[in-house]
């Protein structure tokens, strides 16, 4: 076990899934000689050569089209792109394309690749570097959406991402790639080197798909969430004194529903947190799926809390943010009803 | 019945197929050395008609005008009667820009801001083109073209405020630092997306040539951003329908980490890129101001003429870092920018102004440090009003306008919910 960054684990992730398999290929803008503008690939192309990891030109769609083609062809292509809101111009790939291979062709052909991207804000990235889109393909049959709030985590999802038969999208928020976010923008980051969740198991096996975490366990209410929006919610847990139960999902289609329903039958409430506009985003359908299966146990309307429903502001990134202050007013009011 | 092939044709290779990565020809620890890249004697390229067949053309798509030699001298068809005063100001702006940008690196190191990007080594491409606009023209720029604006006599001070994300931002603090926006200066707002820009510029010149207008626009992209789907629309666009528009593409060598010929991949230049559709296309030595001027004005002439789209690539090399979250000696040897054979562009067009009778290295410091405090001085004015961390940012109430024309019930509830 050692303690590593999230980006130290994506690199490891890579780095075994290669070794493992030489169908795995890794690509994208400024991925081979650099190592990422992240650092996600980072010795990658001196370890497996130019034709397992390479610079791409500036085209995401043709990242994605030539992953779709590659992947065809029986590689299993590992591909990045830089800000998961430069994905866009690659959306028609995505969605029409690789979502849909193996449905329009009856199986004779699919698509096992993985299209990792950073997504959220907290880091002054305005509007065109913060988006958080993961409704965008939850919507969209035949995508599998993957969100890691830890390294281990962000290990141990990419390797299973990358096993598996379909293609699966990895979100990595990248406000968390260095230590985790509790929320408070004014405080230093600790890095994840020095935090219990930093720890990383290097020859682990991978976390399957479509199973949540309990990042703590609780009796007065569930917060369900993902990605960076897990540790604002434990800061809020622990700001407050409210004794919340904070179910992580990682995997957010497919979801984890029996764990959402385990957890909410015991709390009566629940609270879903993500920092993507609220409207017609994925906490709508958390919401819809508790109501339908947690009808009976809920002692009170489910709560969202979310980005406002405006575009990533630059200079306003702390009020755009759902905080600890934010989360803890909805735990309190919804205690109260 | 068995599905039956074809055997392969007669001489097929049996031999594995391999993938071709291109490489740039230097990296960090080798030596830079550009002494065969080759590089025509200024005045030597020919200056066609604008309304030359582009047929007749296509070679001008592989070499590189220039007009400023080693001695400083102007010279060639390409070289221009151009009054001093003019030269005097193109020089003036690039110290501008040069002086703005290093007071806005520093700024951002003391954390001021949170980003910035640099122009160093490109000054000439930016602040030589706007010589060949009117007012009413459109730029559709990308992040490396502060010069458009600096050149149109655009305040520094508002600059500053955007860079600082305060309440003096005339785009409320929503945007990056040097996204900026001036439809009086014919600067279209800038998006953190790639090359959206470039068929936009196309639209917007279609738009003045179906209203029967007399304006034209210029779309701005980076050699790498060429690569987007986005900038082949555009070529189709401008193409089919002639739009009154200048294609321009700013070939500084690098993208971020990745050399131009990843993007560029077997076609020459991006110049060449014109020569399909059709339309004209010219390279031009994009540290040299003189030129840089002179194929702008052609091609803004062919646009004001309806003759149609002109692409135009400026070879010139991003002597900084990306941004200011980037470090390029990881990449590229830190000689490279001083071996690049174009030279400074302040510094050939300061020589020139010298060869000609009309400077001198005194007027020179003179102008330097006049740059510096006109720089200054606007930084002390924006700084007044605050930075993104000092504070004064637009109201967070602001966040919520601008995203309709009228704020809709659930915006209205959410500013509410806020407490704004
Ligand atoms: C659609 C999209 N993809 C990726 C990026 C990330 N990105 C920002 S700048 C850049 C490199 C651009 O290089 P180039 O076009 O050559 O312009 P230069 O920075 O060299 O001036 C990249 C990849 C982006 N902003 N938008």
């Amino acid at each position: 076990m050692t303690h590593m960054t999230m980006i130290e684990a994506i690199q490891n992730a890579h780095d075994v899934a290669m070794a493992e398999d030489d169908r795995v290929v890794v690509f994208g803008q400024d991925v081979g000689f650099f190592g990422g503008v992240f650092r996600c690939t980072a010795g990658l192309q001196k370890k497996y050569g130019k034709s397992r990891c390479f610079d791409t030109p500036i085209s995401e769609l043709g990242i994605i089209g030539a992953a779709v083609g590659m992947a065809a062809y029986g590689m299993k292509p590992c591909v990045e792109i830089q800000f998961a809101d430069y994905m866009y111009p690659a959306y028609d790939q995505i969605v029409s394309e690789a979502a849909r291979l193996r449905y329009r062709s009856a199986g004779e052909f699919t698509c096992p690749m993985v299209v990792r991207m950073p997504t959220g804000g907290g880091i002054y990235g305005a509007q065109t570097h913060s988006q958080s889109p993961e409704a965008l393909f939850t919507h969209v049959t035949g995508l599998k959406t993957v969100v890691p709030s830890t390294p281990a985590d962000a290990r141990g999802l990419l390797l299973s991402a990358i096993a598996d038969p379909d293609p699966v999208i990895v979100l990595e928020p990248k406000r968390i790639y260095n230590g985790p976010f509790d929320g408070h923008h004014d405080r230093p980051v600790v890095s994840w080197k020095k935090h219990p969740l930093g720890e990383v198991d290097t020859a682990g096996a991978p976390i399957p798909l479509g199973k949540a975490a309990v990042r703590r366990e609780g009796e007065a209410l569930t917060v369900l969430t993902y990605g960076t929006m897990v540790h604002v919610a434990l800061a809020a847990a622990e700001e407050t004194g409210i004794d919340a139960e904070i179910v992580d999902l990682r995997t957010l289609l497919p979801v984890d529903l029996d764990q959402i329903v385990r957890s909410v039958e015991k709390t009566g409430r629940c609270i879903v947190l993500h920092e993507a506009t609220l409207t017609c985003g994925y906490g709508a359908e958390l919401v819809s799926l508790v109501q339908e299966h947690c009808f009976y146990s809920l002692e009170a309307p489910v709560v969202r809390v979310a980005g406002w429903d405006t575009p990533y502001p630059h200079a306003q990134e702390w009020t755009y943010f759902p905080g600890p202050a934010r989360v803890g007013e909805a735990m309190t009011r919804l205690l109260q009803r | 019945m068995a599905t039956t092939f074809a055997t392969p044709p007669p001489g097929a290779s049996p031999a594995p197929l391999t993938l071709n990565v291109p490489e740039p020809e230097f990296r960090p620890g080798d030596t830079p050395d550009f002494s065969n890249a080759v590089i025509p004697r200024a005045g030597t390229v020919r200056r066609p008609p604008v309304d030359v067949d582009p047929q007749e053309i296509r070679d001008l798509a592989f070499t590189i005008i220039r007009v400023l030699n080693r001695k400083g001298e102007a010279v060639g068809e390409w070289a221009e009667a151009l009054d001093p005063d003019v030269l005097r100001k193109g020089l003036r702006d690039m110290l501008t820009l040069r002086a703005y940008d290093a007071r806005m690196m520093k700024a951002q190191r003391q954390g001021k801001t949170s980003f910035y990007m640099q122009h160093l080594g490109e000054e000439a491409v930016s602040c030589a083109f706007q010589g060949a606009l009117a007012r009413g023209d459109m730029n559709f720029p990308t992040y490396r073209q502060a010069g458009l604006l600096i050149s149109s006599g655009y305040p520094l001070m508002k600059m500053m405020c955007q860079v600082y994300s305060n309440d003096g931002d005339t785009a409320r603090g929503r945007q990056l630092p040097v996204f900026y926006s001036s439809k009086e200066h014919g600067f279209f707002s800038i998006s953190g997306n790639l090359a959206t820009q470039y068929i936009q510029a196309v639209g917007w010149a279609m738009g003045s040539a179906i209203r029967g207008d007399t304006k034209i626009a210029a779309a701005w992209i980076g050699e790498g951003a060429t690569a987007e789907n986005d900038f082949h629309a555009a070529l189709v666009f401008a193409s089919t329908y002639k739009a009154p528009v200048i294609l321009n593409v700013v070939n500084n060598q690098w993208a971020i980490s990745t050399f131009q010929g990843i993007a560029r991949g077997g076609s020459g230049t991006f110049a060449a890129r014109g020569l399909g559709f059709g339309i004209p296309a010219l390279r031009v030595d994009g540290n040299d101001y003189l030129a840089v001027l002179a194929v702008a004005r052609w091609a803004a002439e062919r646009a004001r003429r309806n003759l149609g789209p002109t692409l135009v690539e400026y070879v010139t090399y991003r002597a900084g870092g990306h941004s200011t979250s980037d470090d390029p000696t990881a990449y590229r040897p830190k000689e490279e920018s001083n071996a690049w054979p174009l030279g400074d562009p302040v510094l050939r067009l300061k020589a020139h102004l010298v060869a000609i009778g009309e400077w001198s290295d005194e007027r020179h410091v003179q102008a330097e440090a006049e740059a510096h405090d006109t720089v200054v001085s606007a930084q002390r004015e924006a700084e007044a009003i605050g930075t993104l961390m000092s504070g004064n940012l637009p109201s967070p109430r602001d966040m919520f306008e601008d995203v309709y024309a009228e704020m809709p019930p659930h915006l209205k509830r959410q500013r509410q919910e806020s407490g704004y």
